[in-house]
């Protein structure tokens, strides 16, 4: 019989499935994040799938030995993408790499795996675009502060990257669309959420005095660098989408 | 911070931004007993400009006074100008406040020539040391190498910068000797000169000596004007591959020239900026550095002058028809890198690939292969080479009727390279 299993949205949670399908042999019809569960078909049964770090850690030892963990991180990324119908995919692509050998993964030919390789691709460029396209505003308390709203959820992704670059100074990173920020407060790294909505005036309010002063002068020196006999307005919106343009002091200031 | 500093900075921006040596690959800097920053091997461009370019490093000239008069400069003596310099400090101040704000990955210092080189120079490099020491900075510092300078200097640079640069700027001795008569090509090769061998030199101390210092970390490079002097497209690629050989150089960058001046020596204004050819210098720059090409199998005296309608690769391929088809089952990985629609990375996949059994064309299409221009020159399972026959002439109108947006003319300002 067909089954709709629930989980908690979490990468454990998605591994504990992997577990459990191949201890029960399950025929899995869909995979839905509880809080969103709506009710389904009538010839399927659902089921509650708990997170359980043992099952997790032994779907991932199998795999490291099978795909290694740069094919993880691959699945992960797509974990990532947030792209409807992403674990069922995960899934197969699961039950085909541990019935392979020879680093299936890497056999590019394969429908599923090109389909993870592309949004493996998709999710890299937009983890590379933030680390550029970040732009931190220092606060009078001495916190760099910056928002963003990217399309997947490339924050977990970032963590190391501005942990290792901004050492000495303590930032915050957060993403409006999902809620949630990661902190650095010069020793490590924590999820935080703010318990009210954001509220970008309480931002303007609390800015270092340098701050502005800083902003327009990385603007003005945007503006002096083009050269305006070369304009090229497609390169550029190509490799500068406008939906970050929000975010770039140099393409908002007046 | 006074107002001053903008003037200076919408000064000093401007007239560094003809350079294009921007880059900040190439360095591996880690954030040492918790400093600020580290340089990344791939680099990142933080934004771009409007004409498309990567916005990487502050790039700015400490001062564009200078004592020569380099035709092709906006800096040049003659030329009528607001002059301003900025302070040691200031630079610093910059660099470090855009850095911490995430707009840059460091710092790009050139400088017009003040009193005499050295004088220059030691300016320079007390920067990059100051952010190096006071601010434990371990952003990016690329310092430009003014010709003339004195080895000591030369040699402290390399200890703070993570690249060193000397601008050829014209190809040819004689072109140089024209639009830069205070400038010898001598001059500038020293430094050069000098500068791979302290590379090399530290490169094999520290194998021995664990704690000998960085020097120099992403090499040197060069810079070379095109369009301004008449040289040939065989001159600047021989030229290219002369550098990377004997100098070791990590990168030479082409730019193509925009007219600043009113100098008959020159192209007049107005003159369209040589983007095309630029892109085509680039692409033939990256076929002797990634695909195993030599300069003389791109140009060479009867074939001097790059295609501006197809890409190196490709007219490569048409005027050496004999080394083709190449079965994609089969040939070496170097054999499939020249078939023309073959990138690096579909090259590695198709070797991935096909230990799981033989490929078609659908699948090299899947893999990303531009089959409209590959099918011409390769076999595959089930396809076999139908265009053999036909001369090279015949596959480039093909291949130019097929594929109408990548090569159209209003389209071309700047190519995808392959
Ligand atoms: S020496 Fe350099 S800055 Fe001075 S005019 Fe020549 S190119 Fe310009």
């Amino acid at each position: 019989m067909l089954k709709t299993l629930l989980y908690d949205g979490s990468w454990t949670g998605l591994m504990t499935i992997v577990f459990c399908s191949y201890e029960y042999k399950w025929q899995i019809a869909t995979i839905q994040h509880n809080a969103q569960y709506i009710q389904s078909g009538l010839f399927v049964t659902t089921e509650n799938i708990i997170s359980d770090d043992d099952k997790a850690k032994r779907v991932l030892l199998g795999l490291e030995k099978k795909i290694g963990i740069q094919g993880i991180k691959e699945l992960y990324y797509v974990f990532l993408s947030e792209i409807k119908h992403r674990e069922l995919l995960i899934l197969r692509s699961i039950s085909y790499y541990f019935n392979s050998e020879n680093k299936p993964n890497l056999n590019y030919a394969n429908d599923d795996i090109l389909q993870i390789k592309k949004i493996v691709r998709s999710v890299s460029r937009e983890k590379h675009r933030l680390k550029a396209f970040v732009r931190f505003q220092k606060m009078k308390d001495g916190l760099y502060f910056a928002n963003l709203e990217p399309d997947f959820n490339v924050l977990p992704l970032m963590v190391n990257f501005f942990k290792e670059r901004f050492a000495d100074q303590k930032w915050l990173i957060y993403d409006l669309k999902r809620h949630f920020g990661i902190y650095y407060d010069l020793d490590q790294v924590v999820e935080v959420q703010f318990s009210n909505t954001f509220n970008s005036d309480y931002i303007a309010f609390h800015l270092d005095d340098e701050e502005l002063r800083y902003s327009y002068l990385w603007k003005h020196y945007f503006d002096s660098v083009n050269i305006k006999e070369r304009k090229n307005t497609k390169l550029h919106v190509q490799s500068l989408p406008k939906r970050y343009w929000k975010y770039l002091n140099e393409k908002n200031l007046l | 911070m006074s107002d001053r500093i903008f003037k200076k900075l919408h000064i000093l921006a401007d007239a560094a931004k003809y350079d294009v040596s921007c880059s900040s690959s190439g360095s591996n800097r880690a954030n040492k007993n918790k400093g600020i920053g580290n340089a990344n091997q791939s680099g990142i461009c933080h934004s771009y400009t409007e004409d498309g370019r990567c916005v990487s490093l502050l790039k700015i000239l400490l001062t564009n006074h200078c004592i020569y008069d380099c035709a092709y400069c906006v800096s040049r003596k003659s030329n009528d100008i607001e002059r301003a310099a900025f302070t040691v400090q200031e630079v610093v101040d910059l660099t470090i406040n855009f850095y911490r704000r995430n707009y840059i990955e460091g710092l790009f210092l050139s400088s017009g020539i003040f009193k005499n080189a050295d004088y220059t120079m030691e300016r320079l490099v007390s920067i990059a040391k100051k952010l190096r020491l006071e601010h434990k900075f371990n952003g990016y510092i690329h310092l430009k190498t003014i010709p003339g300078s004195s080895d000591e200097l030369v040699h402290e640079a390399g200890l703070y910068a993570d690249r060193l640069s000397i601008n050829l700027e014209i190809p040819t001795k004689e072109g140089l000797k024209l639009l830069a008569p205070d400038k010898s090509r001598e001059e500038m090769i020293l430094p050069m000169r000098y500068l791979k061998n302290e590379i090399i030199r530290t490169n094999e101390e520290r194998k021995v000596i664990k704690s000998t210092p960085t020097f120099a970390p992403a090499g040197q490079s060069t810079q070379m004007i095109i369009g301004a002097s008449g040289e040939s497209d065989k001159h600047i690629i021989l030229t290219a591959q002369h550098f990377y050989k004997k100098y070791h150089l990590k990168r030479v960058y082409y730019s193509g020239y925009v007219p600043i001046s009113y100098d008959k020596r020159l192209p007049e204004i107005g003159t369209a900026v040589p983007m095309v050819r630029e892109n085509r210098l680039y692409q033939s720059d990256w076929l002797m550095r990634f695909y195993g090409f030599k300069a003389e199998e791109i140009v060479n005296d009867t074939h001097p002058l790059l295609d501006l309608d197809i890409d190196p690769k490709l007219s490569w391929a048409l005027r050496n028809q004999h080394a083709f088809p190449v079965d994609i089952n089969k040939a070496n990985y170097h054999t499939i890198l020249r078939v023309p629609g073959i990138g690096v990375q579909s090259a590695k996949k198709i070797i991935m690939a096909r230990r799981f059994g033989p490929l078609r064309i659908e699948h090299l299409q899947k893999l990303g292969v531009a089959t409209n221009r590959a099918k011409y020159f390769i076999t595959c399972l089930g396809f076999q080479q139908i265009y053999a026959d036909k001369s090279g002439t015949n596959i480039k109108q093909y291949i130019l009727a097929q594929s109408t947006s990548k090569y159209t003319k209003n389209n071309s300002q700047q190519l995808t390279l392959f």
